[in-house]
């Protein structure tokens, strides 16, 4: 057809042959590419999407391990008549919805759910032999059962303490790190979204999340942390005994005290002195609860000793309750750079400090056990659907971030304080309870947010308690951690010595 | 140029002629080619049957006797084909065969699994309506193969290819005739069914390139000014690129059909560029086309959302509107990893038009990266079949077409699972052979007749082995 030509003849097309050929090599190699980065690379991460149903439908396709307290189960699986084989099924779902979370389809999963998700589906490879001979027998799988550290009795106590109070409570084991009770209100109840029904869920969800409540939140670890107000006096004292002060170190005892390099004044909560001395010690402000001889200590100290000694206690990280399996904490703040004025203001647990109760369960767990913080763990072992052991719980040390002289000051001012002092809402006749309230400011109209964490008994700590209650528990501004919080602790304190 | 040697018996591997007493000719048998093609058919066959069984083994538990009876009815069409190829074309290429037919074969059975997750059944069941569509396809690919016995007849008619072309393009945008789907106004509806006419404007458009590119070659690649290292062409030289270009935008615009427009435009290019040798040809062009496609994006919603979908897929506020799609293809690819759920197995029917435009996630779900890795290859094997087309062809006409049809296949896989694996934008276009879809389906398959057809011309072309006397002697006397 084509007359054969110097510059364009069938030898001089095969250049732009080649080249053509090679760009589409370059096409369908980018291809083996793009299919290898997201089936092999990405893989995990797309699977972990909290919006992969396929992940719902493999968690569901296999009859899945409970989640049991004291071994009964809170959280099981029944076999589904749908396309998906199995329903999951919570008993008391509002009370332990911190400690199961929720499994939905498409929404993400929480909680153990979704932190031993390997084991309760059966996936984890230490399950391998189980899955083999699920595979030769034609058995279905069956996952693991997760058995918790809760204590159903410390669970129900905090529940019905709380009442309609927006806030959480938590309580741990403090020689041992387990965690007996993790409550949060308002709660949800995880069965609304382990409904099959995409769309329902996905409405409840919504629902939940729009909720201004903040229900989904497990205030006990997470969301938006409220700052620690007075608790976190303990944090400072600590940081004051390490530092060469002692319990009766003393301080100027004014009733206001205005801020250097600053307009700002501040007052003790009772808007007068602390106690009737022109001096006022590290014991009694801690006991009494005032602010302005916490102000001038921090001062004193500087920023940099408190900064270091709240990271000893846990702040500024996340803490995993589940081993390292990922139920992870917020981390409590106590910030980077506070300028003096600010550094006088968290002295007393304000300014842009933040704290979980499991934070300041861990403040209370370091002084109960002579200085060691247990590490806060919620899975007490796992166990394989042949019954054999999978996981068992070992107590593990998170850090030591004071001395043990340290640590009977402070049970000293503690016990004090409830005995003889501002936290007086937390005495229990025949039991020496330590503790320490908290009554943080939000603003000049807001409500306060109310604290109380310590131990008890005094001389040999059987449980630490941290309890927040957002709002002034709606009983207005003039609310305080004694009056509100302190009783929640107690009902879990009196729960565990079986009272 | 005689096709057998005069000596050679029927049947006798390689016939050969003593010329004089040193040279021997030596002439090709044929039946080689069609011996291989029917072996690696009866290959296919096996692989798409095995398909089958694990599809209803995996989905349902036991096997429906039905289906064995629709894939040998098909299995008979092919077979047809093949005594077809032996008397109208007997040296044609040996692969194109068995790959569309295994490609073929595979997505029936994907889309017959999907179907069954889909608790489709009848006509319902888009499985049963791509039987129908493959063997529609089969025949008319065997009345081209058999109406076109000279593909230099294609290029006397390049202009009615254009005309046609055209036509097919603009139909959906008659009132009363086109359909929207999807979004697309891409479809032709004709009663009882509808079809997408630009499927086989791809064709006609190849067809029309190639015959208007080996004559306008050469004024197309007269040298212009020199720019930034590019030798730019004549300005009166961008009509066609031009027009073309404006037709891209029109089924951009107006049919909301991004892929098409894609696809017809770098077809186009690169034909252009391998007619011409002029690379500033396809830097023109891809320019061209970026500032149409960043200008359509700022004032066509449609577009927009794609790009956002693509760039930013897994946004909480896109994964459950414009990127859903896309990001649950993903989660099914992702969860098939590298050796897949198995057949019948996965859940690919949560993405949406997962037996179409997303039948390579569904695939990549159950099949896994090897799965995928295997139909890729298949892919480049068959376009590479097309451009081997090209490098042999006697005449430019063939090999400007060879390598048209080869790219338009490889552009399409591209765009397509380029745009479910978050490549590119994501566009609708079908993969060929594998995707559910008629027009597709019939497309592709006259695309392998004209592949066809045009490597029966190269090796129907002179091919004497000249040997020298001993060797060929001894092989003679062997």
């Amino acid at each position: 057809m084509s007359s054969p030509r110097a510059n364009h003849g069938s030898t001089s097309m095969t250049k732009e042959l080649r080249r053509t050929s090679i760009i589409v090599l370059v096409m369908i190699a980018s291809l083996f590419v793009s299919t290898s980065i997201i089936q092999v690379v990405d893989s995990d991460t797309l699977a972990a999407a909290p919006t992969n149903s396929r992940t719902f439908y493999a968690n569901n396709s296999v009859n899945r391990g409970p989640i049991l307290v004291a071994g009964s189960p809170v959280a099981y699986s029944v076999p589904s008549d749908g396309p998906i084989a199995y329903q999951r099924v919570y008993t008391d779902g509002p009370l332990y919805a911190p400690v199961t979370g929720y499994l939905t389809i498409g929404q993400g999963n929480t909680g153990l759910e979704a932190a031993m998700n390997d084991y309760l589906t059966g996936t984890n490879g230490g399950q391998f032999l189980d899955q083999l001979n699920a595979v030769l027998t034609g058995q279905r799988p069956a996952g693991a059962a997760v058995e918790t550290t809760i204590d159903p009795a410390v669970q129900q106590a905090a529940w019905d303490a709380l009442g309609d109070m927006t806030g959480a409570a938590i309580a741990i084991d403090p020689k041992t790190g387990k965690i007996l009770a993790l409550v949060s209100k308002p709660s949800y109840d995880p069965n609304e979204l382990a409904v099959h029904d995409t769309a329902a869920v996905i409405q409840r969800y919504n629902e939940l999340l729009k909720d201004p409540s903040d229900p989904l939140i497990d205030r006990a670890m997470n969301g938006n942390l409220d700052p620690p107000g007075s608790t976190f006096k303990l944090v400072v004292a600590a940081a004051a005994l390490e530092d060469g002060y002692t319990s009766d170190s003393t301080f100027a005892n004014p009733a206001a005290l205005q801020l250097p390099q600053s307009s700002s004044v501040i007052h003790n909560i009772s808007r007068g002195t602390c106690g009737s001395g022109d001096t006022v010690s590290i014991f009694d402000a801690v006991r009494l609860s005032c602010n302005i001889p916490m102000a001038e200590l921090g001062q004193e100290l500087t920023y940099q000793p408190i900064y270091e000694k709240a990271n000893a206690f846990g702040f500024n990280q996340s803490i995993d309750i589940a081993g390292g399996a990922g139920l992870a904490s917020t981390p409590s703040a106590y910030p980077r750079y506070l300028d003096v004025p600010q550094t006088m203001l968290s002295a007393f647990g304000q300014s842009d400090v933040r704290a979980s109760p499991l934070q300041m369960a861990m403040v209370s767990m370091a002084i109960a056990n002579g200085g060691t913080i247990m590490q806060p763990t919620l899975v007490d072992q796992v166990i394989g659907a042949d019954q054999s052991t999978l996981v068992s719980f070992q107590p593990q040390v998170f850090g030591q971030p004071i001395d043990s002289t340290t640590a009977q000051a402070l049970t000293a001012m503690m016990v004090a304080a409830v005995s003889n002092g501002a936290s007086s809402g937390a005495q229990i006749p025949g039991i020496s309870v330590a503790g320490k309230t908290g009554t943080a400011q939000n603003g000049t109209d807001e409500a306060n947010t109310l604290w109380f964490t310590g131990f008890a008994p005094a001389d040999d700590p059987q449980v630490v308690v941290a309890v927040v209650v957002q709002n002034g528990g709606g009983r207005g501004s003039t609310a305080t951690g004694s009056a509100v919080a302190a009783p929640v602790a107690k009902a879990m304190i009196k729960a565990v010595m079986g009272q | 140029m005689p096709r057998r040697s005069e000596t050679g018996a029927p049947g006798a591997a390689t016939s050969a002629m003593q010329l004089t007493g040193a040279i021997v000719v030596r002439l090709r048998k044929p039946a080689r080619m069609r011996n291989i093609e029917l072996g690696l058919l009866g290959f296919a066959f096996l692989l798409v049957a095995g398909a089958f069984v694990l599809v209803e083994f995996g989905a349902i538990g036991h096997l429906s006797s039905h289906w064995a009876i629709y894939l040998s009815a098909l299995a008979v069409l092919v077979l047809v084909l093949h005594v077809v190829l032996r008397v109208t074309a007997p040296e044609a290429d040996p692969f194109l065969v068995p790959i569309a037919v295994l490609l073929n074969g595979i997505g029936l059975a994907e889309i017959h699994r999907i179907d069954i997750a889909k608790d489709w059944t009848g006509w319902e069941a888009l499985a049963i309506r791509q039987v129908v569509w493959t063997a529609i396809a089969l025949v008319l690919g065997i009345v081209a193969l058999i109406l076109v016995r000279n593909h230099r007849v294609l290029q006397r008619y390049r202009y009615l290819a254009m005309l046609t072309g055209i036509v097919l393009l603009l139909l959906p945008m008659i009132p009363g005739l086109g359909k929207t789907v999807n979004g697309a106004q891409i479809w032709v509806g004709l009663g009882i069914a509808s079809f997408q006419p630009g499927e086989f404007a791809k064709v006609a458009l190849a067809v029309f390139f190639a015959g208007y590119l080996v004559t306008a070659r050469d004024s197309l690649s007269m040298a212009g000014k020199r720019f930034l290292g590019l030798r730019l062409p004549r300005a009166r030289d961008f009509g066609p690129l031009i027009v073309v270009f404006a037709a891209s935008m029109l089924v951009l615009v107006v049919q909301r059909d991004l892929g098409t427009a894609l696809l017809y435009f770098g077809l186009f290019l690169v034909m252009l560029y391998v007619a011409t040798g002029r690379g500033s040809w396809i830097v023109i062009g891809l320019l061209l086309f970026g500032a149409g496609a960043w200008v359509a994006s700022r004032f066509l919603d449609y577009v927009d959302r794609r790009l956002v979908g693509w760039l930013d897929a897994f946004n909480p506020a896109y994964v459950g509107d414009q990127s859903y799609q896309l990001v649950q293809g993903l989660f099914g690819m992702a969860a098939g990893g590298i050796f897949g759920t198995g057949l019948g197995q996965g859940r690919p029917s949560i993405t949406p038009l997962s037996q179409s435009d997303f039948i390579v996630s569904a695939l990549g779900e159950e099949l896994g990266l090897v799965g995928l890795f295997a139909i890729l290859a298949l892919y480049l094997l068959f376009v590479g079949r097309g451009f081997r087309i090209a490098f042999a062809g006697v005449d430019d006409f063939s090999r400007l077409l060879a390598v048209g049809l080869g790219f338009a296949i490889a552009l399409q896989v591209f765009i397509v699972v380029g745009g479910v694996t978050r490549v590119i934008p994501l566009t609708g276009l079908t993969t060929p052979f594998l995707a559910a879809g008629g027009s597709s389906l019939v497309a592709n398959w006259i695309i392998v007749a004209l592949l066809l057809r045009l490597s029966d011309g190269v090796r129907s072309g002179p091919r004497v082995i000249i040997e020298s006397d001993d060797r060929a002697r001894s092989a003679v006397h062997a």
